[in-house]
């Protein structure tokens, strides 16, 4: 069974699909949706039973073929997975059908095809299995720059008013890291080369020894490629616009997987290839890291934007994710892992509940909004696992993650995890804000209703405290008198969340099985460049020993 | 002692949890078509729940039963088990739970009748049942976070359960800030005890506890008083607990009096090896004890409102209950005793307050209350069992387990004991006086009833049904019975000896005699001061604006709110929207200029987006000559 080429399927079904979606007249965006429903449903069913074929304590690269491409430089066409791309891919599996389900009644802007549309998902389907599934340091890059043509066109064309700015600059943004990265990955052939025979195999790579003077340049190379697509402070200007003007189905995928990318190659390219470079630089990204958990919360506290809000907070969480990377523990990279993964799944759907607050409203300021949960409860309900789930609460995915990432970095690195533990308040703060100014209170602003003179927290005419059930439902019907009705979920948008609220419970009850995939693989990585491998007896003598590790 | 494997029926004591668990999802999740039985499933799963905690406490015989349910995490060397420890500590707090739990929920049958969201009402209680339970069943400090967290989250969808009113959606947000500010404590102190002791696991922690540096143990103490704080609502955490009577009368009852803000006491009892081993951080329990409870009662003197009386006064009796478990050994079992009897007296309090407020159209304002004591004879006199026990009227609950609090207190002995069993002497003084001033204003004088709204008419009060009643009579029972109980007929102490340690005769500084007489004439004076001040005349029905700077004070609950506005939200504020300016300027256009150095002019950058497709097709060509050129000189070469 593990012969069978699951990974160049996973490749091919969608890219053949987004050329067939293409292909289709003008008016056909019906077929179009069924057809990328379909195929992207087929890539889901493909990874699932590549999990199934996985050996978790198998080799490190499984599932794995190799076509030689460019025999002169040693360029393959390799492809394999380790636990880490394998959620990843599990991750996209999920995604995709969940955003062309989101984006089945989206209208086009403009004289736009939303056939068009549908094919660019499959197309950036296809290249995000690619990137996440080379095991040639060549063919990463390759798929690292072309994932970017699709979304600059699902941001360029599909998005909100000031989409080409937007595009614009994450195309820049994305080009000039790119580039940075495209010289370290020759920089990384050279240094093959005068080894022996140059090649871009990961495997090949992880054997040699670099100088460490060298190292530090190759990583610097690809450090800043990841820390702009991962975007790490002070590289994330970009992601509040391409996030806030992207479609909400091209803002999950781009927020939920995309900018993943980032994080995966810390783990995949960066610590195994560049030890040496990846322990002298730790305590620099390690401060980025923190001051972005900090600092992008803060940000988010201030948007008044929906979208942009969002987007901060995943600002936030990508300083997590690093700090789990970059304390080299087992257990703090194991939840930055299932951290990739989980963000994934909640900051998808709170992207896509804000979306369908947005498709009834008309607007993305949060101030348009007040007193939604009276008239859609069942939204207001996603609204609220989305947002819970985004601020880690113990019972969703998030908790789990964010839990091992701090307690996994306090023995090494305690002064960083206690500041970024602060983070969970305003985290707290951030999430509950949004919810309480969009979802609380009397209907307001676009919700109809009387634009109520009364701020947030302001006590309202009448008794303070207790006002029992019978004055509640009368302030209920009689204050939007002039409300329009707000539509709760419609069916298909139950359908779309439901898989996410499902996965966020699910995988916060009970996420071991997700861990025995992930965790071999982050060993590997850590003992790579030298970390904690873990596995330490728990007793209380170890404690100085541990503490002198991580340091 | 050691813990044994569960056997016969506490194998099943996960079902405790998982019964109400069960209840909330198929109450949120069944939708409408639940709406006609939901509250009465809702009763039941708890209801059972009671049932089989009673059974399990039986079957006990003084062992700690341990339930390992599933492996939660496992990687590198940190194993979280999803594990339950059943001991008397927590069948004690299963009791209480789900016992007072059942009795809120059939009182709330009643008391949400009318309200169109009823079912939700009792999904949401059946989930913090469910959280509760696992906060005091769990076995490892991580399932006891979990659990912790999930009655925050009950407690912030109850307070905020009208959400249409801003003060309440409000004061459900401040109460989970508040208490995340708290849990980051908590969440500190698992990560120093992985660090340190690999473990996270009580019976793991309290085997190795003794190994560390003195340093250590007093962090440990100290971040779990943080966490302790923010839920039990003590200082400097204790703001939120007031304005969480936004949330219906019968959550005030049940979450925020009877179990959620006990579980810092809990967190803390629980922890005892570790307490036992820092004398710091004992100290500063006591200090925040004490200094809670004399903020409580202050403030308890001086609101109008019936529930924030009420909530005041819960803050202060929690005071007493840190109080004594600061005391340390002597006190963890005097401390526990008076957090069961303040569960019944207290959820009984609210209970009251609830059918009060029912009767009166909804208000909660004192001053347009009084006379109520014919109109509303169950209620009157439950109530006034529960304000007898809680002022420790002889004999009755209160007596009991505060007196042992400040017995404890004074046999500290030297000055640290005369000053904290005067402060607690004190506070028992202000409490009589508060509640007498609660008792007269409400149920007695003249009656100066108004409208609720303008337009409204006049309330008629009546009684209850006796769907609200009965639980109030039953907790009104226990209120004058479970002191007596649970000192004199089955010591506490002695059930608690497994956990606890065997109760000692203390040597005391003043007899008990002498104590209990003087706390006696005390609270005496307290009634007294209050009948002098209120009962006496007659009460203005809008509170006088010329009153002494103590009393403003007081009114303010000593300006706690003022505070943290100045010190922290203000600035919060200040500092989030400079920053979003930063990043919008500095940041952004920093990064703005140097693309447009790189590509040109800036106003190029936002409008051309066909010059920069060029750009890019430059960068392509130019990044593939590169390669080009490097591979060629690497193969050459």
């Amino acid at each position: 069974m593990s012969d069978f080429p699951f990974l160049l399927l996973m490749i091919a079904v969608p890219a053949v699909g987004a050329a067939v979606v293409a292909a289709l007249p003008r008016g056909r965006d019906l077929l179009a949706k069924q057809i990328s429903l379909g195929v992207s449903l087929v890539v889901l069913l493909l990874a699932v039973l590549a999990t199934v074929a996985f050996d978790a304590g198998g080799d490190r690269f499984q599932l794995t073929s190799s076509v030689s491409w460019i025999e002169d430089f040693g360029v393959s066409f390799a492809l394999g997975v380790d636990g880490i791309a394998l959620v990843m891919l599990l991750l996209i599996g999920v995604l995709v059908p969940v955003v062309i389900g989101a984006s089945w009644d989206d209208e086009p802007v403009g004289t736009r095809s939303m056939t068009v549309f549908f094919a660019w998902i499959l197309l950036l389907e296809a290249l995000m299995v690619g990137v996440f599934a080379a095991t040639d340091v060549f063919l990463f890059y390759v798929f690292f720059e072309a994932m970017l043509v699709p979304m600059y066109f699902l941001i360029g064309s599909f998005g909100g008013p000031r989409r080409q700015y937007a595009a614009v600059k994450f195309f820049l943004y994305s080009l000039v890291g790119g580039l940075i990265m495209l010289a370290a990955v020759i920089g990384l052939y050279v240094v093959s080369a005068n080894q022996g025979e140059g090649s871009f195999a990961f495997e090949v790579l992880n054997a040699i020894d670099i100088d460490p003077d060298v190292q530090k340049l190759l990583f610097l190379g690809f450090f800043v490629a990841f820390a702009i697509k991962a975007p790490l402070v002070p590289f994330h200007t970009w992601l509040p616009d391409a996030g806030a003007e992207a479609p909400v189905g091209g803002a999950v995928l781009l927020v939920g997987v995309l900018d993943k990318v980032g994080t995966f190659g810390f783990l995949r390219y960066c610590l195994p290839l560049f030890p040496d470079a990846s322990r002298d630089f730790a305590p620099y990204v390690l401060a980025l890291a923190v001051a972005g958990v900090l600092y992008a919360a803060l940000l988010a506290m201030g948007q008044s934007d929906m979208k942009r809000l969002v987007s901060y907070t995943s600002v936030a969480h990508f300083g997590f994710i690093a700090l789990g990377i970059f304390v080299f523990t087992t257990e703090a990279a194991t939840g930055a892992v299932l951290y990739m993964v989980n963000h994934g799944l909640a900051t998808g759907l709170l992207f896509l509940v804000v979306g369908m607050l947005i498709a009834r409203g008309g607007s993305r300021r949060i101030s348009d909004y007040g007193g939604v949960a009276a008239q859609a409860p069942v939204l207001a309900g996603v609204f609220l696992v989305a947002g819970l789930a985004s601020l880690a609460l113990p019972g969703t995915n998030s908790f789990v993650s964010e839990f091992l990432v701090l307690v996994g970095s306090y023995p090494s690195r305690p002064v960083f995890t206690i500041v970024a533990t602060v983070g969970i308040i305003l985290a707290a703060l951030y999430v509950l804000l949004m919810y309480q100014r969009t979802m609380h209170g009397p209907a307001r602003g676009l919700m109809g209703g009387h634009d109520l003179a009364t701020p947030d927290g302001g006590e309202p005419a009448g008794p303070a405290g207790d006002t029992g059930g019978a004055t509640a439902t009368a302030t209920v019907t009689a204050a939007p008198a002039t409300a329009r009705r707000v539509p709760d979920l419609s069916r298909r948008e139950i359908a779309v969340a439901s898989p996410l609220v499902a996965l966020i419970i699910v995988l916060g009850v009970y996420p071991q099985p997700l861990i025995d995939l992930i965790e071999p693989a982050v060993a590997a990585t850590i003992s790579d460049v030298g970390g904690d491998p873990g596995g330490a007896e728990p007793q209380a003598d170890t404690d100085a020993a541990r503490t002198e590790a991580g340091n | 002692m050691d813990t044994v494997p569960a056997d016969g029926l506490l194998s099943a004591s996960w079902l405790l949890i998982a019964l109400p668990l069960a209840g909330a999802a198929v109450l949120l999740l069944g939708g409408r078509r639940t709406d006609r039985w939901g509250h009465l499933l809702g009763t039941a799963t708890v209801a059972i729940a009671f049932v089989i905690a009673l059974a399990c406490a039986f079957s006990l015989d003084d062992r700690q039963v341990a339930v390992h349910l599933f492996t939660f995490i496992d990687t590198g060397s940190l194993e979280v088990d999803a594990g339950l420890l059943f001991d008397p500590l927590s069948a004690v707090f299963a009791l209480l739970i789900t016992g007072v739990g059942a009795l809120i929920h059939v009182y709330s049958i009643g008391y949400m009748a009318h309200d169109p969201r009823r079912r939700r009402f009792f999904a949401y209680l059946n989930l913090f049942v469910a959280a509760m339970l696992l906060l005091v069943l769990g076995d490892n400090y991580v399932a006891l976070y979990v659990g912790w967290e999930g009655v925050g989250l009950a407690s912030y969808l109850l307070i905020a359960f009208w959400h249409e009113r801003p003060a309440a959606a409000t004061a459900a947000k401040k109460a989970f800030i508040m208490n995340r500010v708290g849990d980051v404590g908590l969440a500190l102190a698992i990560f120093v005890m992985f660090a340190q002791l690999g473990t996270v696991t009580y019976e793991g922690v309290f085997g190795s506890v003794g190994l560390l540096a003195g340093g250590t143990v007093t962090a440990i103490g100290l971040l779990l008083l943080l966490g302790a704080c923010g839920k039990s609502g003590q200082f400097p955490l204790q703001a939120w607990l007031p304005d969480a009577m936004e949330g219906p009368t019968p959550v005030s009852a049940l979450i925020h009096a009877a179990t959620m803000v006990t579980a810092g006491v809990y967190l803390i009892a629980r922890s005892a090896p570790i307490y036992d081993l820092t004398e710091t951080a004992r100290t500063v329990v006591l200090v925040v004890g004490a200094v809670t409870l004399m903020i409580g009662a202050i403030a308890g003197c001086a609101y109008d409102d019936i529930k924030k009386v009420l909530a005041y006064s819960t803050v202060s009796q929690i005071g007493y209950m840190f109080l004594a478990v600061g005391l340390g050994p002597v006190g963890y079992a005097a401390a526990i005793a008076h957090l069961l009897t303040h569960g019944f007296f207290k959820a009984g309090l609210f209970l009251g307050a609830g059918s009060v407020m029912h009767a009166m159209d909804d208000q909660v304002d004192m001053r347009r209350f009084g006379g109520l004591a014919r109109k509303l004879p169950i209620t009157f006199v439950t109530f006034g069992l529960g304000y007898l026990a809680l002022i420790g009227f002889p004999f009755l609950s209160g007596y009991w387990t505060k007196d042992a609090i400040i017995e404890a207190a004074l046999d500290r002995g030297g000055v640290s004991g005369w000053v904290l069993g005067g402060v607690a002497v004190l506070g028992a003084g202000l409490t009589a006086f508060y509640m007498t001033r609660l008792m007269l204003m409400t149920f007695f004088g003249r009656a100066r009833w108004a409208p609720s709204a303008p337009g409204r008419p006049a309330p008629h009060p009546h009684e209850s049904p006796s769907v609200m009643t009965v639980p109030m009579v039953v907790l009104s029972v226990g209120s004058v019975a479970a002191g007596f109980l649970l000192v004199q007929v089955f010591p506490l102490d002695e059930w608690l000896a497994p956990v606890f340690g065997e109760p000692h005769e203390a040597e005391h500084v003043i007899a008990p005699a002498v104590v209990a007489t003087v706390v006696t004439a005390v609270m005496v004076l307290g009634v007294l001061a209050a009948w002098l001040f209120v009962g006496r005349r007659e009460v203005p029905v809008v509170a006088p604006e010329r009153v002494s700077v103590v009393t403003r004070a007081a009114r303010k609950a000593l300006y706690a709110d003022a505070i943290n506005e100045s010190l922290f939200m203000r600035p919060g504020q200040w500092l989030t929207r400079a920053l979003v300016w930063v990043d919008n300027r500095g940041v952004d256009g920093a990064v703005n200029g140097l693309a447009a150095g790189l590509g040109g002019s800036s106003s190029r950058l936002g409008r051309a987006q066909t010059g920069f497709v060029r750009t890019y097709a430059m960068g392509m060509l130019g990044g593939a000559v590169l390669v080009a050129g490097a591979l060629l000189a690497v193969t050459a070469g």
